[in-house]
């Protein structure tokens, strides 16, 4: 039998002024299963939650309802008054008779039925409340990064100086990301790779740090506390080992026509190579694609030859690793907008008029970084690529492919604003006399010293701004022909250019959609990773356990994506700081008895949280295959109860014979 | 109930908590004052809520359902909310054949944000309901199958 007792609050004047208190507790003290109603100014205030806690104990009662404010307000305090008196917490419900009653209805008569209809409800929902117990997740306190950029790094380093282990995996052969490649750094202009590469080699030497480089994540399963990942190595054909990284192979190597793919394309690498000179780990890889050995199967062995380690290994496989761990950060940061070519979605249309991919002097930013940069491929001259000649004038264009709906991308890329202005700055101390113009639609200089930046690009270097869009872009005699407008000036702007410059949008990296799907993170229409909450759940995703930082998840400069991934590490290591996991037990369970394992529930839950499950005898006969909940992974939706055919899916907390009771006690 | 004795619909809302339930609890921080006629039954997520139930809440007097949740692409759990449209889509042809009123089904995405459509969209179904009448027919319905 059940004994209810039920508190109505006052709230001061807030409920009391619209609803009759006093009738409220006499009407519900009448109510079938109700012990014991009684009324105060404050239910939430200390004596009020005493009264509550005597009442437990001296009228021995099995569930609690507190006809207040919103449960989004106080059920938490309630349900620790509750269990401070030895009640089930999940045995308190609570009736909204403030802010969806007293607040918004003012005639009494009427307000006073209403928090009468809302306590019924809540008295008949608490007698089908169950004593529920937090679940008990175990934790792996070991975390894995997925991408080993600037993002990746820093979360890497916080958690394994932290003290706990981490296993960091990149799928190129080195650790740097793209920040490896920047010649200098806005605002300050300090050079990308000096404050970059101390921290790769931190990674490559750091006790807790186990680094999988050339390795992709293959598959994941498990859930929060207990994930099980599976990472191919992909084969390097060298025995990271035995190599000494001292350069015979590469040197000997006589293919040696590749295209770099760290100098973007504007340098060449040979069949067997290390990405760039301070490459960690500093070993290097064959290019099966180029290498003639291994394309052929014979010949060659040049490499192999010279190798004195005897690291070289033509017979290597791609290898499946398994690593455990509790959490998981994805840091895959991003890639250009491909211009010209032809685009992988059929949404986004390229920008055929700019020429990109045709004439050979018009580059995208990441390929001027490489032309910048001291450890390029002109060793820091800027040349152009056509006929490396020194371009005396440069037009860089910013906004290609962002914010450009016909071209299928809506969002500001955030970064181009500030690291044209840093091109311009860095081309006019190369080039003395040389003419650098901008095309731009609006500078977003948001930022520590960033406007003051942008400013200093104009006023002091002599950048030449114009705020318009460029319509084409032509080739006469050597020259690049551009047309825009200013419009400002309100007039068209013809510029002979020796070189173009284009900002073009970012994008997320490849692969990104697979491994999100293999990871159940959600994402956006353009492919970046979509966060729990915008603003107060930023690190966090909806699939628990995982968290996201950098560029994946939406453009972002290095000082953004290196806070972000602190913070990423930072909620790894709340969770890493505690014994076990616990979480809300309000979830989803099956009656296996009924369960005819159609699996409606598998296909419909948005966690992957229900598993094909066979039921054994205790000698291990097959008796019936059902579908049944993982605990570590539930989020209490609720969507398999309303799919499952045979009502065999329940939703603690909401049972289907709660809500019946709940519609059934306003019939009249 | 009131001087001119109108009729009085009786109203069920079943809503999300994230998203409709705080709107709802948003309307009653602004104070925004509409009719007294609905009753809010809470869910985690629309996803949740079984169809059956707006069958459910005619058979206990009901005059009028709302079902509410989340914008699209705002579900607290994801998806729940496009189930939850997915199922209306055909819930409501059945409905229709069955020969339910549909005008007295009401389904609408209302945030945390959104107080005012909150109190907008109750006012506006309860003055409708009113002039529809009670749901007598739906009663009778119940009466003979019974």
């Amino acid at each position: 039998m059940a004994r209810i007792g039920v508190f109505t609050c006052w709230c001061g004047e807030n409920v009391a002024r619209h609803v009759d208190i006093e009738k409220v507790t006499e009407t519900v003290a009448q109510m079938p299963g109700v012990r014991c109603s009684i009324n105060y100014k404050y239910m939430c205030s200390d004596p009020g939650q005493a009264q509550i806690r005597d009442k437990i104990q001296s009228e021995r009662l099995t569930g609690l309802v507190v006809a207040s404010c919103s449960p989004h307000m106080h059920l938490k305090t309630f349900r620790k008054a509750a269990q401070t008196a030895g009640l089930n917490p999940y045995l308190v419900e609570m009736a909204n008779i403030r802010e969806h009653c007293s607040w918004v209805h003012h005639n009494r008569e009427e307000a006073t039925a209403k928090a009468l209809d809302l306590i019924r409800m809540s008295v008949e929902k608490v007698k089908r409340d169950h004593e529920l117990v937090p679940i008990r997740v175990p934790l792996t306190r070991r975390a894995l990064v997925i991408g080993g950029g600037v993002a990746g790094i820093q979360a890497a380093l916080d958690i394994a100086d932290a003290g706990h282990e981490v296993a960091l995996v990149e799928r190129e052969p080195s650790i740097g990301g793209k920040m490896a490649g920047l010649s200098e750094t806005f605002p300050t202009l300090d050079c990308s790779q000096c404050i970059l590469t101390p921290r790769m080699v931190e990674v490559g030497q750091h006790p807790n740090i186990k680094l999988y480089t050339y390795s992709e994540v293959e598959s994941v399963e498990g859930y929060v506390g207990n994930f099980k990942i599976t990472i191919r190595q992909k084969a390097r054909y060298v025995d990271m080992v035995k190599c000494t990284g001292c350069g015979d192979c590469w040197n000997s190597c006589p293919i040696k026509k590749n295209l770099s793919e760290f100098d973007c394309g504007m340098g060449f690498r040979k069949a067997i190579y290390i990405p760039f000179p301070q490459a960690v780990p500093a070993r290097p890889v064959i290019d099966r694609l180029a290498c003639t050995r291994l394309k052929r199967g014979t010949g060659c062995g040049l490499c192999e030859k010279k190798c004195q380690a005897k690291a070289i290994n033509f017979a290597d496989e791609d290898k499946l690793v398994v690593e455990q761990a509790g959490a998981v950060i994805v840091a895959t940061g991003y890639k250009l907008y491909n211009i010209a070519k032809e685009q992988d979605n059929a949404q986004l249309s390229g920008y055929g008029e700019y020429g990109y991919g045709k004439y050979k002097d018009v580059i995208d930013a990441l390929q001027f970084e490489r032309l910048v940069s001291a450890s390029g491929p002109t060793g820091g001259e800027i040349k152009r690529p056509s006929d490396g000649k020194i371009p005396q004038s440069v037009v860089f264009i910013k906004c290609v492919g962002s914010r450009d709906n016909a071209k299928g991308l809506a969002y500001c890329s955030k970064i181009c604003c500030m690291y044209t202005a840093k091109h311009t700055m860095l081309y006019k101390h190369k080039t003395p006399g040389g003419e650098a113009h901008v095309f731009y639609m609006d500078i977003r200089a948001g930022g520590k010293a960033y406007d003051e930046f942008v400013r200093r690009a104009i006023e002091q270097d002599g950048a030449k701004y114009y705020r318009g869009r460029v319509s084409k872009i032509t080739e006469e005699n050597g020259k690049l022909i551009v047309r825009g407008a200013d419009t400002l000036a309100g007039a068209p702007v013809t510029i002979e250019a020796d070189m173009v410059v284009l900002a073009v949008a970012m994008r997320p990296a490849d692969g990104v959609h697979a491994l999100a799907q293999k990871l159940n993170v959600g994402y956006d229409e353009f492919g970046f990773l979509s966060e729990s909450h915008p603003k107060l759940r930023p690190v966090e995703t909806n699939a628990a356990g995982v968290f996201i930082c950098g560029a994946c998840h939406a453009p972002k400069d290095i000082p953004e994506a290196v806070a972000q991934a602190s913070a990423a590490a930072g909620k790894t290591l709340v969770m890493f700081g505690r014994e076990e996991l616990t979480r809300e037990p309000e979830i989803a369970r099956i009656n296996e008895q009924t369960c005819a394992a159609c699996y409606t529930c598998v296909r419909g839950c948005p966690y992957t949280a229900i598993e094909r499950a066979e039921t054994l005898t205790p000698k291990g006969v097959h008796v019936k295959y059902t579908a049944r909940v993982n605990e570590g992974l539930c989020m209490g939706c609720g969507t398999c109860v309303a799919l499952c055919p045979s009502k065999s899916a329940e939703l603690e907390g909401f049972t289907e014979q709660q809500i019946y009771s709940m519609v059934e006690s306003l019939m009249t | 109930m009131n001087e001119t004795n109108r009729f009085e619909p009786r109203i069920i809302a079943y809503v999300c908590n994230w998203c409709t339930y705080l709107g709802a609890d948003l309307a009653g921080t602004n104070r925004l004052e509409y009719p007294a006629n609905v009753r809010i039954i809470r869910f985690p997520c629309t996803g949740r809520i079984d169809f059956n139930l707006i069958v459910k809440a005619f058979e206990a007097g009901a005059d009028a359902v709302l079902v509410s949740g989340c914008h699209p692409g705002d579900c607290h759990y994801t998806a729940g909310n496009y189930h939850a449209r997915r199922r209306w889509m055909l819930f409501r042809q059945l409905l229709d054949t069955l020969g339910i009123d549909l005008n007295r089904i009401h389904f609408t995405w209302i945030s945390a944000a959104e107080g005012r459509k909150w109190a907008q969209v109750v006012t506006g179904i309860t003055e409708q309901t009113r002039q529809m009448g009670p749901y007598t027919a739906y009663r009778e319905i119940a009466r003979a199958s019974a």
